[in-house]
């Protein structure tokens, strides 16, 4: 019948209205300065740079290989190569940016500059509320803004950041024991060449062929040069192709 | 010197000149709107209170709204600038002062000048439907066959249209 | 003390109208009547903006405005403010006069349809004979100026807006018209204090109010309706739909005169309101017979603000209704329920207000209503859709 429609709808409504009083999950309305809806994992908005432990100029992980410059859509970042060196989370020297800075009017977070990073230096942040009152040099951001450390990149993406950190973590370790390794073959060879050139020094003095200080090339890196054949390392120098 | 009524009379007047001299047919439209406005101050002024609001519910709310939908939906483009004096206009312009000038001899050189002014009317709404109701019933019965006449042929004419245009229709259906 | 309650704004009115010169007693009185009536509705319609806002958004499941005051009850101001500091945007090839005095027109026809209504006893502005052909009279110039704003501004959007008001507009006059004339059959007069005057008085436990008659009842939901489609408010506003038309006739206009398009058309609507409440519902009555101490003009503003609330409700609930759609329920419903009512009241006469008239009119309306309701009178209903390539 005519109207019927009408009073059932208005019966609706006026359940809508008396429940937005009394029922708290009626309404969905955030109300937003003063609360924020929090982001999810795998939001983006702008990226920044991570640095390892507390300093942010000696953890930096970016090595300014200007990667992320070149593969930029909008050309958005902008490197300087710095002259001076620092130490990598592996103890190895690296460049470091002097200026990185990035124009966030012109940043698409198109994330291929996270992408192509082979150090897992350059992360997306999640920070939106980036309005600023100049519209040119207040949305340059510079390195020291852009800088921030692992710990915050765990709260935001704590799942990338697990992965991350065990990534190098485990490098960082197989690196270690390779170095360990290669430190116990040079200390080995260094033994073997004293022994060698001990015997060689008591066997024949005049040729000094012999004590070639061999460089302990990794020959046989998992080989455990066994110390009862002093001799074999000396001689059998096979040049294995050496997998560091 | 009836002040209100001069005010009045000017009113109807611009009104109506406004209504001819337009170039625009929806700004004449308007003005004759303003001319109907004018009357019903007339009808008023002179008492009849029943005539002035029906004048302004009927000429102003339909005939001018019909008019003006008459104008919008027939015009085609803008009509072109037409200068305001040419020669096609000195023969109406002869012939209205012509007749101007015959009623307004004939209106001074009458009785109405040495009348006192008319009293306001009198009757009220009840008086009114009463009247109607008895001595001038028959009018009243002939108009309302006159308007459902005019109704029913607007009907028909309406429907015609429709199936002219739709001649596989064989239900007249809901939508116009 | 009751009965200076009741009389305050005429006695107020009386003394100072004593206290000025005699010359210039007349011109006062008028301003006298009509200031108060100005400030209070522009207060109203201040009002109703934000509760409509706030009611509306409640009825959706969301927060209304809450920003600017405490609870946003400060949101009409800022919007004013905001209207009238807006650049007043004129296009190049509008019609300059039209364009201005389209709002001005439509401003002073809803607000001369306030002299005629009562809002308390002995109080209001005109009392003429004929109050409500003039309040009818008033809303025929409403279309006029709608179509003038939709003709100066010389937008294809804004024209056929205004069209389709004007189509509305003069559609629904007939059932408003008609659904009104039972009322004055009953009641015997045009004018507006006679029509409230006429429903005092109780019977039993109901007071004697239009509304509580078969015909009657028909009568007030015809009317709130025709009133609704009149003023062009939803579920009725296709002429001013923002996702169809743009903004329909008033697309052109911006700032203040936007705002004043607004006025207009809340105020319309708080006439045609108030004219319900003055036809149908007793005008300044008490429904109940031990609550008359109240004053009059208290209980015309809460059954104001409760018809109000009703329409704030009906555009919360219903959907915009369609060109054709509207014009169907206006000419295949609503003229022939008018119709009918019209027969129902005069039947009321002979059978007087007893179990035989309720009898006799009441089944009369209510098979019409059924009738005309049901699908034979509105046209077939749409069939089930056939799919081609679709599952």
């Amino acid at each position: 019948m005519l109207g019927t429609g009408l009073i059932k709808g208005m019966a609706e409504t006026a359940r809508n209205f008396a429940g937005s009083f009394f029922q708290e999950d009626r309404l969905t309305t955030v109300q937003y300065p003063e609360e924020r809806i929090p982001t999810k994992e795998a939001a983006r908005s702008f990226p920044f740079l991570v640095f390892d432990g507390d300093d942010a100029a000696k953890g930096l992980r970016c090595v300014s290989c200007q990667i992320c410059e070149k593969e930029c859509p909008p050309q958005c970042i902008y490197i300087v190569k710095d002259t001076t060196k620092k130490p990598d989370y592996m103890g190895k020297l690296q460049f470091q940016p002097k200026i990185f800075d990035i124009d966030v009017s012109v940043c698409m977070s198109c994330q291929i500059c996270v992408e192509v990073c082979p150090f897992d230096a350059i992360k997306m942040n999640v920070e939106y509320e980036m309005s600023r009152f100049g519209r040119f040099e207040d949305l340059l951001i510079h390195k020291q803004q852009l800088a921030k450390p692992n710990e915050y990149f765990h709260k935001i993406h704590p799942t990338d950041a697990a992965e991350v950190d065990a990534r190098l973590a485990a490098e960082k370790l197989k690196a270690e024991a390779k170095a360990k390794a290669d430190a116990e073959a040079k200390v080995k060879a260094a033994a073997a060449a004293a022994a060698a050139a001990a015997a060689a020094a008591t066997a024949t003095p005049a040729t000094g062929a012999a004590p070639k200080p061999k460089p302990a090339t990794p020959a046989a890196p998992a080989a455990p040069a066994s110390v009862d054949q002093p001799a074999k390392p000396a001689v059998t120098t096979p040049p294995a192709p050496s997998t560091p | 010197m009836n002040f209100d009524l001069a005010i009045l009379s000017l009113i109807i007047a611009a009104g109506s000149i406004g209504a001819i001299l337009f170039r625009d047919l929806v700004h004449s439209v308007l003005s004759l709107a303003v001319t109907f406005f004018g009357l019903a101050g007339v009808y008023l002024r002179l008492g009849a209170e029943f005539i002035a609001f029906s004048q302004v519910i009927v000429y102003v709310g339909a005939v001018a709204i019909l008019a003006l939908f008459v104008v919008i939906l027939t015009r085609k483009g803008e009509r072109a600038a037409e200068s305001r004096f040419s020669a096609d206009r000195l023969l109406p312009l002869a012939v209205c002062s012509m007749l101007f000038v015959g009623l307004a001899a004939a209106a001074w050189s009458s009785s109405i000048k040495s009348r006192p002014e008319l009293a306001s009317a009198t009757a009220s709404m009840r008086q009114l439907g009463r009247e109607l109701m008895s001595s001038y019933v028959v009018p009243l019965e002939v108009l309302g066959l006159l308007l459902t006449a005019c109704m029913i042929g607007a009907t028909i004419l309406a429907l015609n249209d429709d199936r002219e245009s739709n001649p596989d229709e064989d239900k007249p259906h809901s939508s116009h | 003390m009751i009965e200076l309650a009741d009389q305050l704004f005429v006695v107020l009115k009386r003394e100072i109208l004593a206290l000025l010169p005699v010359a210039i007693q007349p011109l006062a009185s008028v301003f006298l009547s009509i200031g108060p009536i100005i400030t209070v509705f522009a207060t109203l319609f201040a009002v109703t903006t934000i509760l409509e806002r706030k009611g509306l958004g409640r009825l959706q499941n969301r927060f209304g405005p809450n920003r600017v005051g405490p609870f946003g009850v400060l949101q009409p101001l800022a919007d004013g403010i905001k209207a009238l500091i807006k650049e007043d945007v004129v296009p190049l090839r509008t019609d300059r006069v039209l364009h201005f005095i389209a709002p001005v027109i439509i401003m002073a026809a809803a607000l001369l349809a306030y002299s005629v209504l009562p809002f308390g006893r002995n109080m209001i502005a005109l009392d003429l004979d004929t109050g409500v052909l003039f309040f009818f009279a008033v809303g025929a110039s409403t279309e006029l100026a709608i179509f003038m704003a939709g003709w100066s501004c010389r937008n294809k959007y804004a024209m056929l807006g205004a069209m389709r008001a004007i189509a509305q507009m003069i559609s629904y006059e007939i059932p408003l018209i008609l659904s009104t004339v039972g009322v004055l059959m009953t009641a015997g007069t045009l004018s507006t204090v006679g029509i409230v005057e006429a429903q005092g008085g109780f019977t039993g436990l109901f007071p004697n109010w239009h509304v509580f008659t078969p015909w009657g009842f028909a009568g007030f939901v015809l009317f709130l309706i025709a009133a609704t489609a009149e003023a062009n408010r939803s579920p009725f506003d296709l002429p001013e739909g923002e996702s169809e038309l743009v903004a329909g006739y008033f697309t052109e206009y911006s700032g203040f005169k936007f705002a004043m398009f607004f006025f207009g058309e809340y105020l319309g609507l708080f006439a045609a309101h108030a004219l319900a409440i003055t036809l149908f519902l007793g005008g300044w009555h008490a429904p109940v017979a031990f609550l008359d101490w109240v004053p009059s003009y208290l209980w015309f503003f809460v059954k104001l603000l409760g018809l109000i609330v009703l329409s704030i409700w009906v555009r919360g609930t219903m959907p915009r209704l369609r060109s054709d759609q509207l014009m169907v329920f206006a000419w295949k419903f609503m003229l022939p329920m008018a119709l009918v009512n019209l027969l129902a009241a005069g039947l009321w006469r002979f059978t007087g207000a007893g179990p035989l008239g309720w009898l006799i009119c009441g089944s009369l309306v209510a098979i019409a209503y059924v009738w005309l309701g049901s699908h034979m009178a509105l046209g077939k209903p749409m069939p089930k859709r056939q799919y081609r390539f679709a599952e």
